[in-house]
């Protein structure tokens, strides 16, 4: 299996640089984070870690998580002025720069709430505009946002998982990848699965019917 | 598909085609996608290519203040003055500046293969074409055949200064550029595969030390040689001078030299020019004044 496939790979992406890593990559996370919150944040409080709070400012790292919080794509214009785009969307944010080391060097955790609705994401950054998102309100998972997916919290019960496969292999979906994590036995579990189309809406109307699931969302690619 | 750049450069002779032309059937047979399709998104990157150089050239000034300016120095210069390396040559350094100028003022690039390389290909490109006057389409197939190296060395090697040095990124970027160069001046397949040889056989070894960690110092000026490098290789290929060392072994020697260069050097800013008294004071200038929280209000 080789690293690269498509030529756009090479001769690409088309992104308001600086940093594939540092820019790029940050407008992708701050994306995931709202996308998973499904709106655009009242409050945002943005904890940089690694070479990200060291170098957030020359990089514009700051902007481009609020770009990405906003809806904004890599290659967006108004990133430079992400700032005043979010004080016209209402949305206020906080940037804390933490000393602590974490295992990547370039590490955000992003807390999204409006006093009902709490939300966290930790996300990383890890090379050439590729992020990872590796927590999610206190699960741990690893979602690329390469292909099409779906997160669903259910209650961690016998049957939970097999009635998941079970529409998923009847509407003909393949599934690439799948992982579960639970905060203890008998609570609140996360499953993550990576598919190989995206679902339609009538697919994600049967999950959301299905025996102990709680909320479903769709990453769409 | 092709893994090599033997394998590249034998799928274009065999089939008597362009090296481009490879690129493009490869993409149309992973992706399923029709040659259109293609050669349209490859358009649009080009557009991206020409609207960050014309950017760049009326000038631009990154966030830091350490880069900006430069591109219109040189047009300045080339206007004014007959450049000792010649106008061909400072075209393609100048619009190599302009790119990585617009680059690190949070201006919209295509990255060729990353964002901090991007320059090295259109530099080339641009320059050349004010000599060879090229078609749309021939300018496209440029940045395939570009492409067709790249994805080898992405593939067998690393493509990013944090894995391999700036070696890894400028270097191949050069290369690329190289390789396309001659394939639009008329060189064989064979003369492509020369040109990224000797140009990355320059770079070999060449760290990746940014100042404060930003995509500026030195990086705006490597991409600017990189072009250069890219347009004097291709030449000594196209007079038919060769690599003693194949190019598919050059790379292999680019990936060992990467494996071995330390952290300290591949993007880390913690060696080379960035552990400089001058680049130590820079970053602790622009960390002061990045200093404390920030915050917004809705």
């Amino acid at each position: 299996m080789v690293k690269f496939n498509s030529v756009f790979d090479i001769i690409g992406p088309v992104m308001v640089g600086p940093s594939s890593s540092h820019t790029a990559g940050a407008v992708k996370i701050g994306n995931a984070a709202r996308h998973l919150y499904g709106k655009t944040p009242e409050k945002a409080t943005i904890h940089l870690y690694g070479s990200f709070a060291k170098t957030y400012k020359g990089h514009g790292t700051d902007l481009a998580l609020i770009a990405g919080l906003l809806g904004f794509d890599t290659n967006d214009q108004r990133i430079p002025d992400a700032i005043s785009e979010a004080k016209k969307a209402g949305m206020i944010f906080h940037f804390i720069e933490e000393h602590t080391a974490t295992e990547h060097p370039n590490t955000v955790r992003i807390t999204l709430g409006d006093g009902q609705q709490q939300f966290e994401l930790v996300g990383v950054s890890i090379g050439g505009g590729k992020i990872e998102i590796i927590e999610l309100n206190g699960f741990e998972l690893h979602l690329s946002g390469n292909y099409p997916a779906i997160l669903i919290m259910h209650n961690d019960r016998f049957g939970a998982i097999a009635s998941v496969t079970k529409i998923l292999a009847k509407n003909e979906i393949n599934i690439g990848r799948m992982e579960v994590n639970r905060k203890d036995v008998g609570k609140e579990a996360l499953m993550t699965i990576e598919l190989d189309q995206n679902i339609e809406s009538d697919v994600e109307q049967e999950l959301q019917l299905a025996k102990h699931i709680l909320k479903i969302v769709k990453v769409v690619n | 598909m092709f893994r090599t750049v033997a394998e590249l450069v034998a799928q274009a002779e065999e089939n008597n085609i362009s090296l481009a032309e490879v690129m493009i059937q490869q993409e149309m047979d992973i992706y399923d996608l029709s040659r259109q399709e293609i050669i349209d998104r490859m358009d649009r990157n080009l557009t991206v290519m020409e609207e960050a150089v014309e950017r760049g050239l009326s000038g631009v000034e990154s966030h830091s203040g350490l880069t900006g300016g430069d591109a219109v120095l040189l047009q300045q210069y080339m206007k004014n003055s007959q450049p000792l390396s010649g106008p061909l040559l400072l075209d393609a350094v100048s619009k190599a500046v302009a790119t990585n100028e617009v680059n690190a003022a949070m201006g919209v690039v295509c990255a060729t293969p990353t964002a901090g390389s991007a320059g090295c290909v259109p530099g080339a490109l641009f320059a050349v074409k004010e000599k060879l006057n090229p078609t749309r389409e021939e300018m496209i197939n440029f940045l395939f055949t570009s492409g067709a190296f790249g994805f080898v060395v992405a593939n067998n090697a690393f493509i990013s200064g944090a894995a391999g040095g700036c070696q890894a990124e400028v270097g191949s970027a050069a290369a690329m550029a190289s390789a396309a160069v001659v394939e639009m001046a008329q060189g064989t397949p064979e003369q492509s595969a020369h040109a990224f040889a000797i140009t990355l056989k320059n770079m070999l070894g060449l760290v990746c030390d940014p100042v404060a960690g930003l995509v500026e110092v030195p990086c705006v000026k490597r991409n600017a040689t990189g072009a250069a490098n890219a347009i004097v290789s291709a030449d000594m290929a196209l007079a038919g001078v060769k690599s003693k060392i194949p190019c598919d072994e050059v790379i292999g020697a680019m990936y060992r030299i990467g494996k071995q260069m330390p952290t300290a050097l591949k993007e880390t800013a913690e060696g080379g020019l960035a552990a400089t008294p001058t680049g130590k004071a820079l970053a602790a200038q622009l960390f002061n004044k990045q200093g404390g929280s920030v915050s917004g209000e809705g």
